[in-house]
C-alpha cells in the first residue's frame, strides 16, 4: 500500500500544481445543484457515525469512510 | 514509516499554496440531533440514544459534544457455543471543535469510550481546504488512539491497544452536477488486539464432540490501508444517485471490497425518500481458520467470523420530513427513518451449533436489522 | 513520538500559514461595468442612472447561506444611507428568478432587487465567490471588493461607503 500511497500524493500534487492556472469551469453563482441538501455528501452526523460504527463493528474492513467539500462553495 | 514520509513531502509545497489561496469555506451549521439506534441480529441487539450538540461560538469556532450508548443483550454465536448470553453497556462521549480561518477548517475531536472491559480513548485532528474557486478540497486528518483491554472477572488483566490513522480525502467538482470524492487512510495497530474471550477450535479425536477449543493468538501489530471512491450526481428532475467503492487489505492478509449505489428522491416539499444496495466481500486472513488440525498448529491462531471470508449484502431504505419552526430559536428541524436489512453469509465459518463431524457443519449465516430513528433542529 | 510531534507542528503550521495569507476585502479600480437589468418591482434598473451616487452591489443567490446572514446587515445599511447619497443593488443569480423567493420571503429588503438569471452581470463583473460586494464610488468607478461573508465584514462596507460619501 505504500506504493499506491506514493501514487495518490503525486497525483494531488499535480492537480494542486497545476491547477493554479486553470480558471474554475463551474462558476461560484452555478452551484445551485451542489448546494442542494440532496447532494450532500455526508448525512447527519449521528447517522453516519452510527452506521459505519455497524459496518467497522462487523466487518473486517475499516477506513476511507468519507469526506466534506463539494456544496455551496460560499465564501 | 514511508506513508509518513510521503506525506511531509506534499505537505510542504501545500504550505506554500496557501499563500496564494484565496478562497473560503463555511463552519457546519448549528444544530442538535437525537438519534435512537439499534442492531438485532445473529442472536446480537444492541441499541441505545446518540445525541448531538452543536453550536457557533465567535465567529469562526464551532463545538459540538455528543453522547451516545450501546446497551448490549449478546447470545451471539461466538457466545452460544463457547460462553453464556450477557448484557452490557458502553458509554462514549466526543468533544470537538473547528476552527475557520478564511480558507481552512482546522478541527480537533476527543473521544472516550467505556465499558466494562474496555476503554478506549481517541484524539483527532483534521484540516479541511478549498482550492481552485472552492471546486476542488483538500482534507488531511491524523487520530491517535489509546485503549486498555480488560476481561470481566479478571481484574489483574489489563492490556493496552495504541491505534494511529492517518486520513487522506480530496473532493473535486466535475461539473455543475457532478462530484466525486478519493478517500485513504491507513491504519496501525499494536498491542494486545484479540479478543480475551474469543476462542479457536482444532481437532481433537479424545474427545466426543471431535474438537476442542484454545485462545486465539493473534500478532501484535497491523496495518491497514482503504481507499475509497465516491461519484454523485445530480438528476435534472431534482434527485440525486450515488456509487461507491471501497478497497481494503491489511497485513493480516484480508482482502475486501464493497461497492453501494444509493438514490435520493424527494418527494413535494417536505420528504425526502433514501434508498441504498450496499455490497461487501471479504476473503479470510492469512491465520485464520474455522478448524485447526490440531493444538498450536500456527504460531498466530484465528476463528473470528469477522476474519473470514465471507459476503454482506445489505439493502436500505430512509424517509425524511423536512419541517419549519420558530421555537427559542429553533428554525427548522427534521424527522428521520432510516433502516438497513443485512445478510451475512460466511463461506469459511461454520455454525457449530448444529452437531456433526467437525468440519461439515453448515456454514453460518445470520440477518441483520439495523435502525436508526431521529429528530434533527436547526438553530 | 518525535515523528507525531513533527507531524503535528506540520499540520499546524500548514494552516497559520494558510490562515494568515489574504483578507479577502480588495481595492480595486476602473470604471463599473454598465447594466441594464429587470428589478422586483418590474422596471428596468440601469447602473448608469446611478452616478452621483454611492452604490453597493451585492451579487447573491437563494440557495448560499453566507448571503443569507448577510442580508439584514445589508438592509440595515440601506436603511441608514439611502437618503446619504448611498443606494444598494442586490443582484439575484438564480438561474431561476423564482427560486429567490425561498431567501425573500423569510428576510424583509426594501433596496432595489434585480434580477440576473443568465448570469450576464456576474461574469462582467468576475464574480468568483458567493456572496460578492462591489462598491461603486460617485463617479461610477469600482473601488473596493468583499468576496464572500463573514460576520463583521458589514463594518468594512459602513466605512468603506462613509469615505466615498465624504469624497
Amino acid at each position: 500500500m505504500n506504493n499506491f500511497f506514493k501514487k495518490f500524493m503525486i497525483v494531488t500534487m499535480i492537480i494542486l500544481v497545476t491547477g493554479c492556472s486553470i480558471k474554475p469551469w463551474v462558476k461560484p453563482y452555478e452551484r445551485q445543484n451542489l448546494a442542494d441538501p440532496i447532494m450532500s455528501l455526508t448525512e447527519a452526523p449521528v447517522s453516519a457515525q452510527y452506521i459505519d460504527h455497524v459496518y467497522e463493528a462487523r466487518e473486517g474492513a475499516r477506513g476511507a469512510g468519507g469526506g466534506g467539500g463539494g456544496g455551496c462553495g460560499c465564501n | 514509516m514511508k506513508q509518513l514520509k510521503t506525506i511531509k513531502i506534499i505537505l510542504w509545497p501545500l504550505l506554500l499554496f496557501g499563500w496564494t489561496m484565496a478562497f473560503a469555506t463555511v463552519l457546519p451549521e448549528d444544530r442538535a440531533d437525537v438519534l435512537y439506534h439499534r442492531f438485532d441480529g445473529g442472536g446480537v441487539t444492541v441499541s441505545g440514544p446518540s445525541i448531538l450538540v452543536r453550536k457557533k461560538v465567535l465567529d469562526s469556532v464551532s463545538v459540538s459534544a455528543n453522547y451516545y450508548v450501546d446497551m448490549v443483550s449478546s447470545a451471539s454465536i461466538d457466545v452460544q457455543t463457547t460462553a453464556s448470553a450477557y448484557t452490557e453497556e458502553r458509554t462514549q462521549y466526543s468533544v470537538g471543535v473547528d476552527y475557520l480561518h478564511s480558507k481552512t477548517v482546522t478541527s480537533l475531536n476527543y473521544t472516550n469510550s467505556s465499558e466494562s472491559d474496555y476503554e478506549a480513548n481517541t484524539l483527532s485532528f483534521g484540516v479541511s481546504q478549498d482550492f481552485f474557486g472552492d471546486l476542488t478540497t483538500l482534507s488531511i486528518g491524523y487520530s491517535q488512539g489509546d485503549d486498555t483491554v480488560m476481561k470481566n472477572g479478571q481484574p489483574d488483566f489489563k492490556k493496552p491497544a495504541k491505534r494511529q490513522n492517518y486520513r487522506l480525502g480530496l473532493t473535486q467538482i466535475i461539473t455543475r452536477s457532478f462530484l466525486m470524492s478519493l478517500n485513504s487512510e491507513t491504519i496501525t495497530d499494536n498491542g494486545f488486539l484479540n479478543n480475551p474471550y474469543r476462542s479457536v477450535r482444532f481437532l481433537d479425536p479424545s474427545v466426543p464432540l471431535g474438537y476442542s477449543f484454545q485462545q486465539e493468538i493473534y500478532p501484535e501489530t497491523k496495518t491497514s490501508t482503504a481507499v475509497s471512491l465516491l461519484g454523485k450526481y445530480f438528476l435534472p428532475y431534482r434527485a440525486a444517485v450515488s456509487a461507491e467503492y471501497r478497497y481494503y487489505s491489511d497485513t493480516w492478509g484480508v482482502k475486501a471490497s464493497h461497492y453501494k449505489l444509493g438514490y435520493t428522491q424527494p418527494i413535494g416539499d417536505y420528504f425526502t425518500v433514501d434508498l441504498s444496495y450496499r455490497d461487501y466481500n471479504q476473503n479470510h486472513g492469512d491465520f485464520y481458520s474455522d478448524l485447526f488440525p490440531f493444538e498450536n498448529a500456527q504460531n498466530f491462531l484465528a476463528r473470528d467470523k469477522e476474519l473470514s471470508t465471507y459476503r454482506s449484502q445489505s439493502v436500505g431504505a430512509g424517509v425524511t420530513w423536512d419541517f419549519k419552526m420558530n421555537f427559542i430559536g429553533i428554525e427548522k428541524g427534521s424527522l428521520n427513518l432510516f433502516i438497513n436489512y443485512f445478510q451475512f453469509q460466511f463461506d469459511d465459518f461454520r455454525d457449530i451449533r448444529v452437531i456433526d463431524t467437525p468440519g461439515t457443519e453448515p456454514f453460518y449465516k445470520f440477518n441483520a436489522m439495523v435502525t436508526r430513528a431521529y429528530v434533527s433542529f436547526f438553530y | 513520538m518525535n515523528t507525531k510531534l513533527k507531524n503535528l507542528l506540520l499540520i499546524i503550521s500548514l494552516s497559520v500559514l494558510s490562515i494568515s495569507s489574504l483578507y479577502a476585502a480588495e481595492k480595486i479600480s476602473g470604471p463599473a461595468q454598465d447594466f441594464t437589468l429587470k428589478s422586483r418591482s418590474g422596471k428596468n434598473v440601469r447602473l448608469a442612472e446611478q452616478k452621483g451616487n454611492v452604490v453597493l452591489i451585492n451579487f447573491w443567490a437563494s440557495w448560499c447561506g453566507p448571503c443569507r446572514q448577510e442580508m439584514p446587515k445589508l438592509e440595515q445599511m440601506y436603511q441608514k444611507y439611502k437618503d446619504l447619497g448611498f443606494t444598494l443593488l442586490g443582484i439575484n443569480l438564480d438561474a431561476t428568478p423564482e427560486l429567490s423567493q425561498k431567501l425573500l420571503k423569510d428576510i424583509t429588503v426594501t433596496f432595489p432587487v434585480l434580477f440576473d438569471p443568465e448570469n450576464k452581470v456576474s461574469e462582467a463583473y468576475d464574480v468568483e465567490s458567493m456572496p460578492t460586494t462591489v462598491i461603486i464610488d460617485k463617479n461610477g468607478n469600482k473601488r473596493f471588493l468583499h468576496k464572500g461573508y463573514q460576520p463583521g465584514y458589514e463594518n468594512d462596507y459602513e466605512e468603506q461607503v462613509k469615505q466615498l460619501l465624504r469624497e
